[in-house]
């Protein structure tokens, strides 16, 4: 088995008061069969060694599906690999000797906490907006008396598929959570279930996105291209559609 | 102390349905209250919390991690049983109960078992009315497989990320709740001890991993749902932040904790590639249903296995269980392909690995449908191995995967310590020594959605509390012991990492105390785990700030505690002179190597006291009785 070795410039920031720099580091001893968060293990592990505080980046699943991590290499959010998130990038996918530089998420409404590590809380908020289908524990009909068509059911999945790791908004220039919002909107407004809140949730998810900052949509579909899940951007255009729809409504009530 | 589990009386079948029509109400209007802490927010704690929410309790919900949504729940890949019998192929309340105390290995409560049982239908229904998008038919209606063991169909799932999507409805439901203001997130949170007063659960106390301040909460009443503890051994199919820290914490505040020994191995992961690695990743278990499973005949056999003619290939599975094939439960499948390493004739670079072959399949149904089936899960293999499973075989080998001891709890899902729930996988309640596929997502929501909802009220309407401020001395005593522990582990500056010594532990762990265990391995491995913690608090280097988002300090106590933990689940493997389903002892098995029994002796659930590192913990005993099914050797043939 092949060893590599690698440059790293890592972005450390101790806080968000603080300012932030690229640090260079040098990741030896690297099998290609590594996974890039264990390459930053073993990083780390010769920083504690060294007495220097280690690089912070979130993980836990490292399996690609709770989407906590979330790191931008080389310039692109999740690395090279397309539908794949940090935590799944192995170190095959880069060349011995490599420089790699190494940076959080960049947006407004995903403020920094420490080196790799942001808040992304924004998300759960627009959720808790109307993310959901309301039926309380023991209210639902048998599961059965409720029919979905199969291509449906599917394409629901394809919208439900999102991680919330944010990805979309790092590659988004505008810095702009469409995409994310627009495939949850997507996920209930498929199925029957979701119909009776359709208006409202769009309505609500919306307004809650842009109060927390986050940028309008210029179609450079840059989400689509970095997004783990490859979610589709067809989900903004019905967003759009979905929230002019019930504005309209809205408007009319008398 | 008397083991009573609360069992209600009558028939099995009307247990459940009786008793909640018997136990205490809190009426609407008193519900604003009562708060409840909810700890873990995966499939249990989210539902918990969902459901306690709507119901008009205050909530506050905790986790480590930064968003709900992110809780190791989310990873489960195969499916959800549930006993609708939509199949028409003879599942009932009655079968799913039966399989599910058998595959236990007859070492579950009986009633508990039922209930899940009968409340497994409620659950999909839930589900699907959240719109969680599981797996259609043509004609509109959910679809099952068959899965892991089991000879009927009722394995409901959404490809294969039906965790990901149980617990987004599950979240999204408590979310919900966090909008009407009934629940409370608390996000990068970590409990790190529970406040006992007046022997009851009143609090606890939990770091702000942001910025290190140990903060206090009370409520009337706690839920554990802090999952498995299949990280004490290191390498796992676990997330990197599951962890035993809250549940061995109750431990050392009085709440028994029952079985540690019981431990599941997952027959399908990708092999270890190397030292560095940090976790396992499982391949679901549905693969069996396609896959099959085998090694060269001969040892050493390294033509790659293209050039391997049929004739010789051991398909072991099949040719030792006629009857159950290649979907024989985890235990079992597990155990024999590491004889088949051990003999020497496993595969791959490290020769710990068999094949798991899909050839046979794409031949009969071509590879679109292999593909509808398990894409995602062939992605994830090649990415992470660069082999593409559609042409080579998958190359497997079993890891650590779920953990069926935990926190003793009664039938209404409270531990030895009054006010103190434990619920999913942090409970020991269901599954005996073994775990079937597709039951754990099962359990979880079951727990949170509908036992929970009925047993807290009947606890809280039959209690007095008095005051419990969190300026009272039991939260100070608590918040101090944190404290202390906390600035002794980052005064050490040894030498060696976290990390270095939590790979030490696990490789004692899995060595001794893995997939087969005897009592010369045991007694050894409880040596040197003690040695071992020894060291730990004298070499570990643990540096950062303990006021700062500081991730080495979060694992230094995590491990801290793991490395008190396994030596109870050593214990308790010593202990426990018998096989049974995931705890394989050497010196107990037939003749034909399978796991034997001692029902006469062992028929019991271990439910141990702790009393500090320095004194051996105690034995409780709860026996357990078998009425409704017969007892038996469990045979696969
Ligand atoms: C890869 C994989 C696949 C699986 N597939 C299936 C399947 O197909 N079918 C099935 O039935 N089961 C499956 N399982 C098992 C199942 O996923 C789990 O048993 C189940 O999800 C556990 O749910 P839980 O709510 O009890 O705990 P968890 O989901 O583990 O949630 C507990 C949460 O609590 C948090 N926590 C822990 N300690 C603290 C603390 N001190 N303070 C705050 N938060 C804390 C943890 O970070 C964690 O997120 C699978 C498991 C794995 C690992
Ligand atoms: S760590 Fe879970 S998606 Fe990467």
């Amino acid at each position: 088995m092949s060893e590599m070795t690698f440059n790293l410039r890592v972005w450390r920031q101790a806080n968000s008061e603080s300012s932030g720099r690229l640090v260079d580091y040098t990741a030896e001893r690297i099998s290609e069969h590594m996974s890039f968060l264990e390459m930053l293990d073993i990083v780390n592990d010769k920083i504690i060694l060294e007495g220097d505080d280690p690089i912070a980046y979130d993980f836990d699943c490292r399996e690609g599906i709770c989407g906590s991590c979330g790191i931008v290499i080389n310039g692109v959010p999740h690395g090279p690999n397309p539908g794949t998130t940090s935590c799944q990038l192995f170190m095959r996918h880069f060349k011995a000797d490599e420089t790699i530089t190494i940076e959080p998420w960049r947006a407004k409404s995903f403020p920094l906490i420490k080196d790799l590590v942001v808040d992304r809380s924004s998300f759960d908020r627009i959720i808790a907006t109307g993310g959901y289908i309301s039926c309380n524990t023991g209210a639902a009909p048998e599961a059965n008396n409720t029919p979905i068509p199969k291509d449906i059911a599917d394409e629901a999945f394809d919208a439900a598929a999102c991680i919330g790791c944010g990805a979309c908004v790092a590659a988004c220039k505008n810095a702009s959570a469409v995409l994310f919002v627009g495939a949850k909107l997507q996920h209930l407004a498929l199925m029957p279930q979701g119909q009776a809140e359709r208006d409202r949730r769009a309505l609500r998810m919306v307004d809650q996105m842009e109060a927390e900052g986050f940028g309008a949509c210029s179609n450079e579909g840059e989400c689509e291209a970095v997004c783990p899940k490859e979610i589709s951007t067809k989900h903004i255009a019905r967003l759009n559609r979905d929230y002019m729809r019930a504005a309209v409504k809205q408007a009319l009530r008398p | 102390m008397i083991l009573d589990g609360q069992v209600p009386g009558g028939p099995i079948a009307d247990k459940w349905s009786k008793h909640k029509s018997d136990m205490s109400l809190v009426n609407p209007a008193n519900r604003r209250k009562y708060d409840v802490i909810v700890v873990g927010t995966g499939l249990a704690g989210a539902s918990a919390a969902a459901s306690l929410g709507e119901m008009g309790y205050n909530v506050k919900a905790f986790t480590i991690l930064d968003s709900p949504r992110r809780a190791h729940s989310i990873a489960a890949q195969g499916g959800i049983n549930a006993a609708k019998n939509y199949k028409n192929d003879g599942d009932s309340v009655h079968r799913l109960f039966y399989d599910t105390v058998k595959g236990g290995d007859y070492r579950a409560r009986e009633s508990n078992v039922h209930r899940l049982a009968e409340l497994s239908v409620n659950i999909i229904d839930q589900a699907a009315a959240q719109g969680v998008p599981f797996a259609r038919e043509y004609g509109g209606m959910l679809d099952n497989r068959s899965f892991g063991g089991a000879q009927v169909s009722r394995t409901f799932y959404a490809r294969g990320q039906t965790g990901q999507q149980l617990l987004i409805g599950a979240y999204q439901a408590m979310m919900r709740q966090v909008d009407s203001g009934q629940v409370k997130l608390f996000t990068r949170r970590e409990m790190l001890d529970l406040v006992v007063v007046d022997g009851k659960a009143r609090g606890i106390i939990a770091r702000n991993l942001l910025n290190g301040e140990l903060e206090h909460y009370a409520a009337h009443a706690v839920l554990l749902c802090t999952g498995g503890y299949g990280n004490v051994y290191f390498l796992s199919t676990n997330a990197g932040n599951s962890n035993v820290s809250a549940g061995w914490r109750c431990a050392k505040r009085g709440a028994l904790f029952a079985n540690p020994c019981y431990t599941q191995i997952h027959p399908t992961c990708i092999p270890e590639s190397g030292e560095y690695q940090a976790k396992l990743t499982l391949m679901s278990e549905s693969l069996r249903n396609d896959g099959r499973v085998w090694v060269p005949q001969k040892d050493g056999d390294n033509r790659p296995p293209e050039l391997i003619p049929e004739n010789e290939r051991d398909f072991f599975l099949e040719r030792k269980y006629p009857s159950f094939g290649n979907l024989v439960p985890r235990d079992v499948a597990s155990r024999n392909v590491k004889e088949a390493c051990d003999a020497g004739r496993g595969v791959g670079l490290t020769g710990r690995a068999v094949y798991l072959d899909f050839a046979d399949s794409v031949r009969r149904l071509g590879s679109d449908v292999i593909a509808d089936r398990y894409g995602n899960l062939f992605d994830m293999y090649y990415k992470i191995t660069n082999e593409n499973p559609y042409e080579v075989p998958m190359k497997i080998y079993p890891a650590i995967h779920y953990t069926m001891g935990g926190t003793w709890v009664d039938y209404h899902l409270m531990s030895s310590v009054p006010g103190l729930f434990v619920l999913g996988e942090a409970n020991f309640s269901d599954h005996g020594a073994n775990r079937l596929g597709a039951s754990a997502l099962m359990q979880g929501l079951a727990d949170g959605y509908f036992v929970i909802p009925a047993t807290l009220p009947n606890y809280l309407a039959n209690e007095t509390f008095g005051d419990a401020p969190t300026h009272s001395d039991p939260f100070k005593e608590a918040r101090n012991s944190v404290q202390s522990r906390i600035e002794t582990l980052s005064m050490i500056n040894g030498s060696r990492t976290v990390l270095e010594f939590h790979r030490e532990l696990g490789g004692i762990m899995w060595n001794q105390v893995g997939m087969a265990r005897n009592e010369a391995g045991l007694k050894d491995a409880l040596v040197k785990v003690r040695e071992l913690r020894e060291q730990y608090w004298q070499d570990v280097k643990v540096v950062g700030h303990t006021e700062d988002l500081n991730k080495q300090l979060e694992f230094g106590l995590r491990v801290a505690d793991y490395m008190e933990f396994s030596e109870l689940l050593i214990r308790d493997a010593l202990a426990r002179r018998e096989s049974c389903g995931g705890h394989f002892r050497e010196e107990y098995q037939t003749e034909e190597g399978e796991a034997k029994r001692d029902d006469e002796n062992f028929s019991y659930v271990a439910a141990w006291e702790t009393h500090g590192n320095d004194r051996e913990p105690e034995l409780h005993k709860e026996q357990l009785s078998f009425e409704n099914v017969e007892v038996k050797m469990r045979s696969y043939k």
